[in-house]
């Protein structure tokens, strides 16, 4: 318990003896981490969408997307290294494909959860196909799509960390060469701020998330 | 027999469903209990099992005081069927008609003839046996319900607005079988409903509620005859008159034949001329009488019952039944 | 020149069928160990969470707070938690198991809970107008029925399990993940392949078959589900 406490004191120690580099390696980790995420979304969004819409498509799509995800983090990050080698671009690709599962799988059931009465109730008003996918089952999926994004968010947090080893920098800097050097403050360190940032995101989206379900009926509305 | 001895309960928020209610169901009679809904009639059902308990009085159940029976013994040895079914679906039809006799321990080959008889009795063919809820229909799923309630061949039966899920078609289905199956068991049924035909049809007394009160409790007959308030009044609605003609019989208002001495021809033979069309049956209702009056040229008709003449009815006989101050 | 060696492995596959043969008995050892990692994770882990689950399902409070503490414990990186553990449980596979039974803690208890309170309050009222009491009521109903639900969650522990096993292999875990770090530190391209390979095959594996089991547990509840080719088969067969 004393060796606990003096680790914590000493980690804090190391923070903020060290702060720039540790501002050097959070913003590292936040690039990977946003970037990959943004395009994960950008493309696991619209593909969900195609997958509702085209019912031959789903099933392929989502068998890819569960191989992508069942396959172990390591594993993916390992193979881009033969790939496209060290440094920014492999750890990027290898957390994007990471991400994409979560956000898609919920895309894809938040749109189809929407309920039939709902949807004819649409049809019934004369909405077209296009109207009705962008006025009432995306507004109303929304939700589930954004708690996908949520957990796609902290795993790649948690990934990131991984990025090291193919030379993505980051968090994982000071917690791997930490345990490399026996060094536990500097593990210590790394460690808690990567979970702070993972629970903070999370929270931000949250926050995010509660903003957009109270704006849509207002926007709704205005639009009726 | 089950006996409420001026029963209130009041709810933790403060909410009074019931106050100072008493009232008497006799062995194997049914008693529906009837009115809008929040007016009690669901409370009061599950005081009866407990899975309510009284704010004050009690509740007797064949003579004692439930309170002072083991909760979980008392609700083994009352069937339950609920509107919403609650079948177990991960459990075979078999599975779930056995529930109660499972609970109570006994041997298996006496559990899988009691899942025979039930099966029989309401009427679902054996191989149901072993399907799952999720396969069925509403109405057959409400009678494995009532199956799953009869099992343990309880002394009461609760039944919370059992067909108040299902269509009205199946629903009648269901109330003329399970009127049937009344007469085939010796069950005190307490039966709540919102529907007051419903309550006409399967009571033999009914309480009437008003928030938190019974307004009347009478036979359904004298419910329709005489309303006590205007509340019943206005609950039984419009049509008395036609209501009470759909739950008498013929022969309540029929002119008995003189008894003659079996093997008479005459007996036989007038019950035979006009052929099944022509006859009533004695059990038939009213309304079953007035419809073949109607359509037949004679002004008087026989009655029977088992093949023989039991006595006569015509419209003057029934229009005397309801008296003189018939509304129009 | 990364890509063009690994076109050329692909091409050239006798590379790995050569590097599988010269590594076999090690690649078996080390597989051995992976599984054996997971296998004494889930053996530890699932017991408490199912137990965890089935508690919480008495008090909303405590719910609301164990879940979001298991939440907190996924936060935490994997890599930071094995070091963070070295030096109490030292190194091997110890602190391994130790953060590979809390990460699993999340799915596992969140699916027992929803499974258990998800049963229809309809069904409850039946067991309990019937006369179950309530620990009848959770071992007739609510667990068979939630059965499956929980399974999910197991299988989705496993696949983490599976995969962050591999990373223990840094601090001396052992299993596939060794391959794989050596492969990196020597940028032998056929020996990364192989082991992300067969890390990724065996979790897909483990994965098809938790989730052929859950689609037996359903059917057996007399669920109406669109049946994998591997369901049918063993039903098939059973019968």
């Amino acid at each position: 318990m004393q060796s606990a406490v003096s680790t914590v004191a000493e980690s804090i120690q190391f923070l903020s003896e060290n702060f720039p580099e540790f501002l050097q390696l959070l913003q590292e980790h936040l690039l990977l981490v946003i970037i990959s995420e943004i395009t994960a979304i950008a493309i696991a969004v619209p593909l969900g969408v195609l997958a509702v819409r085209h019912e031959r498509l789903k099933s392929p799509i989502l068998s890819i997307g569960n191989v992508a995800q069942t396959v172990p983090p390591l594993a993916i990050i390992a193979l881009m290294f033969p790939v496209l080698g060290l440094g920014f671009l492999p750890s990027f690709v290898a957390l994007f494909i990471y991400a994409l599962l979560p956000v898609l799988v919920n895309t894809i059931t938040g749109l189809e959860d929407v309920e039939e009465s709902t949807i004819n109730a649409a049809k019934g008003m004369g909405m077209t196909p296009y109207e009705r996918l962008t006025k009432i089952r995306f507004p109303l999926a929304l939700p589930v799509i954004f708690a996908g994004i949520r957990t796609s968010m902290v795993i790649n947090v948690g990934t990131a960390y991984l990025a090291f080893f193919i030379g993505g920098g980051g968090l994982g800097v000071w917690v791997i060469s930490g345990i490399n050097l026996f060094n536990m403050p500097q593990v210590l360190a790394g460690a808690v701020t990567g979970a702070l940032l993972a629970i903070t995101l999370d929270i931000g989206l949250a926050v995010i998330e509660s903003r957009i379900g109270t704006a849509s009926p207002d926007s709704s509305q205005v639009a009726a | 027999m089950i006996e409420f001895e001026n029963v209130t309960k009041v709810y933790p928020d403060g909410t009074k469903a019931i106050e100072e209610v008493s009232f008497t169901v006799e062995e194997g009679t049914t008693t529906v209990l009837v009115g809008p809904s929040g007016c009690g009639k669901t409370t009061s059902m599950k005081l009866v099992n407990r899975l309510e308990e009284p704010t004050e009085g009690t509740v007797y159940v064949d003579g004692v005081d439930n309170m002072a029976q083991d909760r979980i013994d008392l609700r083994r040895n009352i069937g339950y069927v609920i509107q919403e079914i609650g079948l177990f679906d991960h459990m075979t039809v078999g599975e779930n008609i056995a529930t109660v006799p499972e609970l109570r321990e006994w041997e298996q080959s006496r559990i899988d003839e009691r899942v025979d008889e039930l099966l029989e009795l309401m009427d679902l063919p054996g191989n149901y046996r072993d399907q799952y809820p999720r396969e069925l229909s509403g109405g057959q799923q409400q009678r494995i319900g009532v199956a799953r309630a009869l099992a343990a061949d309880p002394d009461i039966l609760l039944m919370d607005e059992p067909f108040g899920a299902l269509d009205p078609i199946t629903r009648d289905n269901l109330q003329d079988e399970f009127l049937e199956i009344q007469d085939r068991i010796n069950t005190t049924i307490l039966f709540v409903t919102h529907s007051i035909d419903e309550a006409l049809k399967m009571g033999d007394q009914i309480a009437i509620f008003d928030v938190g009160e019974i307004v009347q409790y009478d036979t359904p007959t004298e419910i329709l005859q005489n309303p006590k308030n205007e509340f019943v009044e206005n609950f039984i609605g419009d049509n008395r008159t036609f209501k009470q003609l759909a739950i008498t019989t013929v022969e309540e208002v029929m002119e008995p034949r003189e008894e003659r001495p079996p093997g008479d021809g005459d007996v036989i033979s007038a019950a035979t001329d006009g052929g099944d069309d022509y006859a009533i049956p004695a059990d038939a209702s009213l309304q079953v009488a007035l419809t073949k009056l109607l359509g037949s040229e004679d002004p008087t008709l026989p009655v029977v019952r088992d093949g023989r003449v039991v006595g006569t009815v015509s419209e003057r006989h029934v229009r005397s039944y309801f008296g003189p101050t018939e509304e129009s | 020149m990364g890509l063009i060696h690994f076109v050329l492995g692909l091409t050239v596959g006798s590379a790995y069928v050569e590097f599988i043969r010269e590594n076999f008995t090690q690649l078996i050892a080390r597989l051995a160990e992976h599984i054996l990692i997971t296998a004494q994770t889930v053996l530890i882990a699932v017991p408490i969470a199912v137990s965890l689950g089935i508690l919480i399902t008495y008090n909303d409070q405590a719910a609301t707070a164990v879940l979001w503490l298991a939440g907190i414990a996924m936060t935490i990186p994997s890599l930071a938690a094995f070091g963070l553990l070295v030096p109490f449980l030292g190194i091997g596979s110890a602190p391994v198991i130790f953060t590979l039974v809390l990460y699993s803690q999340l799915p596992v208890i969140r699916n027992t809970y929803v499974g258990l309170t998800g049963v229809e309050e309809a069904t409850k009222n039946a067991g309990r107008g019937l006369g179950m009491t309530r620990r009848q009521r959770l071992q007739r109903l609510q667990i068979p029925m939630a059965l499956p639900i929980i399974l999910a969650g197991v299988r989705n522990a496993v696949v983490i399990v599976v995969g962050v096993t591999a990373v223990g292999a840094y601090i001396g875990a052992g299993g596939l993940g060794e391959f794989i770090f050596e492969g990196i530190r020597q940028g032998d391209t056929v020996m990364i392949v192989v082991a992300t390979v067969v890390v990724s095959v065996l979790a897909l594996v483990v994965d098809y078959g938790i989730a052929t089991v859950e689609q037996l547990l359903r059917l057996r509840n007399g669920e109406q589900i669109e049946q994998r080719v591997s369901t049918q088969v063993i039903r098939r067969a059973v019968q």
